[in-house]
């Protein structure tokens, strides 16, 4: 029974926070600050309803259904995999956004800008090791 | 060889526990046809995989790194993460924000500690890895709400981005 409960306020706290990062989503006014609500309420929410699906097959893994250890260690390793892809994909997301030119909407500061762009610097950084082997050859 | 072997026993491993409940046979789990598939399995794909799975150095196989990491996905990184989605659910429903990106730099040497720093920021307080330098490691984040004080000093103190993150990093990784 107690069990019970708890499963319950955990899917109640992990649709909650589902819902927000939908709402974060609309109100948030450009791609980098929607991608705060999509990625850290997204994990949050799915750590607990997937800690639900968990705990709903101990249950059934105490009451002597194999198929509980089988709910219980794929929904594991979807968590896993959750954990690991989301703010990855964020970070590209926001990589590529910033590289194709869209600026953050009422930015105090943007220190991206400055940074020297991937081909200069590699052309430098090749010219380098190019002079320098010339070197040690004479 | 010994790289040859991390990566069949790990994958052998992960096959099991994708198998569970497949018999009565072994320890009340697995059936002898899995165990034997999975095997056979694992010995081609660490024959396949071993140059890609263990680039550098065999530092991660020491036991300690395995616990410390454990006790930081549980202790700091989760409160960690409570604490930026409150602070989200705050930002949502009130719209109050004061964006800007700022750079840091951690001082990390490994691509693994670098991955699991930048990972760390994403999913904590307000912040948001955009880009990284690749000759440096330094980082460049996306703030939600820039603290003027963090301002005066070039680059970004990385106790206002991340607390003591790079300290835990650095005991796992390096």
């Amino acid at each position: 029974m107690i069990f019970d409960i708890i499963i319950y306020v955990f899917l109640g706290i992990g649709v909650f926070f589902n819902v927000l990062a939908g709402v974060g989503l609309l109100r948030f006014p450009d791609v980098y600050t929607r991608l705060h609500a999509g990625t850290k309420c997204t994990t949050f929410g799915s750590i607990f309803i997937i800690g639900s699906v968990i705990l709903i097959g101990f249950k059934n893994w105490w009451s002597g259904d194999l198929n509980g250890s089988v709910l219980v260690i794929h929904s594991a390793f979807a968590l896993i995999a959750i954990l690991l892809t989301n703010p990855v994909s964020a970070h590209a997301i926001a990589r590529a956004a910033h590289k194709s030119g869209v600026m953050p909407a009422q930015a105090v500061i943007d220190e991206l800008q400055d940074k020297p762009t991937e081909k200069s610097t590699r052309k430098k950084t090749s010219s380098k090791t190019a002079f320098s082997k010339k070197e040690g050859e004479q | 060889m010994l790289a040859f072997i991390i990566t069949t026993l790990l994958c052998f491993v992960i096959y099991l526990l994708f198998t569970t409940g497949s018999g009565t046979e072994v320890l009340g789990l697995w059936s002898w046809i899995e165990i034997a598939f999975g095997a056979l399995l694992s010995i081609v794909v660490g024959i396949a995989a071993r140059k890609i799975f263990v680039k550098d150095s065999f530092r991660m196989l020491n036991p300690v790194r395995w616990f410390t990491f454990l006790v930081y996905m549980i202790g700091p990184f989760f409160i960690a993460l409570t604490k930026a989605n409150l602070d989200v659910a705050y930002r949502v429903i009130t719209g109050k924000i004061k964006p800007g990106i700022v750079k840091i730099s951690p001082g990390l040497k490994t691509d693994f500690g670098i991955t699991l720093l930048a990972n760390s920021i994403t999913l904590t307080p307000g912040t948001l890895s955009v880009d990284i330098d690749e000759n440096t490691n330094d980082l460049y984040i996306h703030w939600i709400n820039v603290d003027e004080k963090a301002l005066e000093k070039k680059p970004v103190d990385c106790k206002y981005i991340c607390g003591n993150f790079p300290k835990w990093v650095r005991r796992i990784a390096e």
